[in-house]
């Protein structure tokens, strides 16, 4: 089970409180995990990674045990913390707008 | 007795503001999806309590929300109202905010740039829904206008959406370009009277319209004069700001141009300036008395660099004889120290017996004037800067 933390607007609108889990078959990455993300909670497709290129939204960034992987490969492996459920997966909203 | 719904859009979620038809006591509710910035909302003519919201953020994209009981609750159209969203057993997918541009060989090919700022060529690239549409008589049925600028359509209560790419690939697609807001497809026009008849316009590039139900499409811009672009009288590259249509000669449309007011009486074939006596005819909005259809009303701002009122005095203008001529309303409506915008979503009228005219501004007030525009007053006075302003007419 691998936790993921959302930014407050994505949890409101997959209508969730707190971290949220997904199962992840295989190898757990930035992509695996996405891709369960958007299974659990289809409303969130497009918000995370842009319809089409599947891209990473430019002004979201994803944090595994406090380092910056948003630049990743997105099938690199997570740290073992965050494939074993004892760190969450932060996908976090840039602050921007002055 | 009847009842007006007023939804409102704002740069901070959307409100839903209700009276009776005395337009005197008002019931506000929101904010819904509090924290967007809510492009437009806007209700079905066949089903009231169908309402269509575009949800969009810079961090997250373009969301589509539906309403099916006026406002109250609200869903994504991908995603049935109810069904539990952590069940991945059949659950179907959120495709309510997927717009695709049409790159098929047939007709997407060549549909791949537009002019950019610096004059070069750029690809379209999907950023969010500006106005949505629906249709006269079928609930399901929406259009979509969007940046970059492309129309979109669904036919099954917003869940999926395809591009009618005749639009774009009408052949002056690469000479539209980006205004200081956008490349932005803001109005989208049906016809009461000609099921095939649609027109839109573009910031910048102009008015089109179809006559085969967005199959195919031409540019009507004749007659408009731009005197900031390199040929002032181009077929396309005006940078309209809004159009107008009297519901009850559709033929017969208005127009707020950058700078102008124009009135065309052949849908769009040719245009006509009708800026008159205004103090000033840029501006944004622009809206037909829904029972007079040589009625109309602007609110003219002081220029393209200083988008706010002339002499901080916040007026609507209304010309009774389809232009030309026109009347200053300001009573009720502050007349002094004013810096506010109306954008070009943001008026609307009702159908009641006297017709009621409603606009928002960017400070967050909402007016209205139950008197077809002889009074105004305030029905909110602190929301989030005001984006769009539909009105409901209900039984």
């Amino acid at each position: 089970m691998v936790r993921v933390e959302l930014p407050a607007h994505l949890r409101a609108l997959a209508h969730v409180k707190g971290e949220v889990t997904v199962e992840v078959s295989g190898p757990v990455s930035i992509l695996s995990v996405l891709d369960a993300l958007e299974a659990k909670y289809p409303m969130l497709e497009g918000t995370i990674r842009t319809h089409g290129t599947r891209q990473r939204r430019p002004f979201l960034r994803f944090f595994a045990c406090a380092e910056d992987c948003s630049l990743d490969p997105p099938e690199k492996p997570l740290p073992e913390e965050v494939a074993s459920g004892k760190e969450p997966l932060l996908v976090v909203g840039a602050i921007a707008g002055g | 007795m009847s009842r007006v719904r007023v939804l409102v859009g704002t740069k901070k979620g959307a409100f839903i503001l209700t009276s009776d038809g005395k337009r005197e006591k008002w019931d506000v509710s929101g904010p819904h999806f509090a924290g967007w910035e809510m492009y437009h909302l806007k209700g079905s003519p066949a089903d009231p309590n169908r309402i269509y919201a575009s949800q969009t953020s810079g961090w997250f994209g373009q969301i589509i929300q539906r309403s099916d009981d006026g406002g109250k609750t609200w869903f994504q159209p991908g995603t049935p109202p109810g069904e539990s969203t952590k069940a991945p057993d059949g659950s179907p997918k959120g495709e309510s905010n997927k717009f695709v541009y049409d790159t098929s060989l047939e007709t997407g090919a060549p549909l791949t740039t537009h002019q950019f700022y610096d004059g070069t060529q750029h690809p379209w690239e999907f950023k969010r829904v500006w106005h949505l549409e629906p249709s006269l008589t079928d609930p399901d049925t929406v259009y979509a206008g969007v940046e970059d600028a492309a129309l979109f359509r669904s036919a099954n209560g917003g869940k999926t959406w395809e591009e009618l790419s005749g639009l774009r690939g009408h052949g002056t697609g690469p000479q539209w370009q980006p205004g200081a807001g956008g490349m932005c497809l803001h109005t989208i026009l049906l016809d009461p009277k000609n099921a095939g008849r649609i027109v839109i316009a573009i910031s910048a590039a102009g008015a089109f319209r179809s006559d085969d139900a967005g199959k195919t499409w031409k540019p009507i811009n004749k007659g408009l004069k731009s005197q900031y672009i390199p040929n002032p009288e181009a077929e396309v590259g005006h940078c309209v700001h809004h159009i107008a249509q009297s519901a009850l000669r559709p033929e017969l449309l208005y127009m707020q141009k950058h700078w102008d007011v124009m009135r065309s009486d052949n849908a769009g074939d040719s245009w006509t300036e009708v800026s008159g006596n205004l103090p000033t005819d840029f501006g944004f909005v622009i809206d037909v008395h829904a029972h007079e259809p040589e009625t109309i009303y602007v609110v003219p701002i002081k220029s393209d660099g200083e988008h706010y009122p002339l002499d901080g005095k916040l007026r609507v203008y209304r010309s009774a004889s389809g232009g030309n001529e026109w009347e200053e309303l300001t009573q009720g409506l502050p007349q002094s120290n004013c810096f506010v915008n109306v954008l070009r979503d943001a008026m609307a009228v009702d159908s009641l017996d006297k017709c009621g005219v409603y606009f928002g501004t960017t400070g967050g007030q909402v007016y209205c004037s139950p008197d077809a525009g002889d009074t105004w007053g305030p029905i909110v006075r602190d929301l989030p800067a005001v984006y769009s302003v539909e009105v409901q007419t209900l039984p």
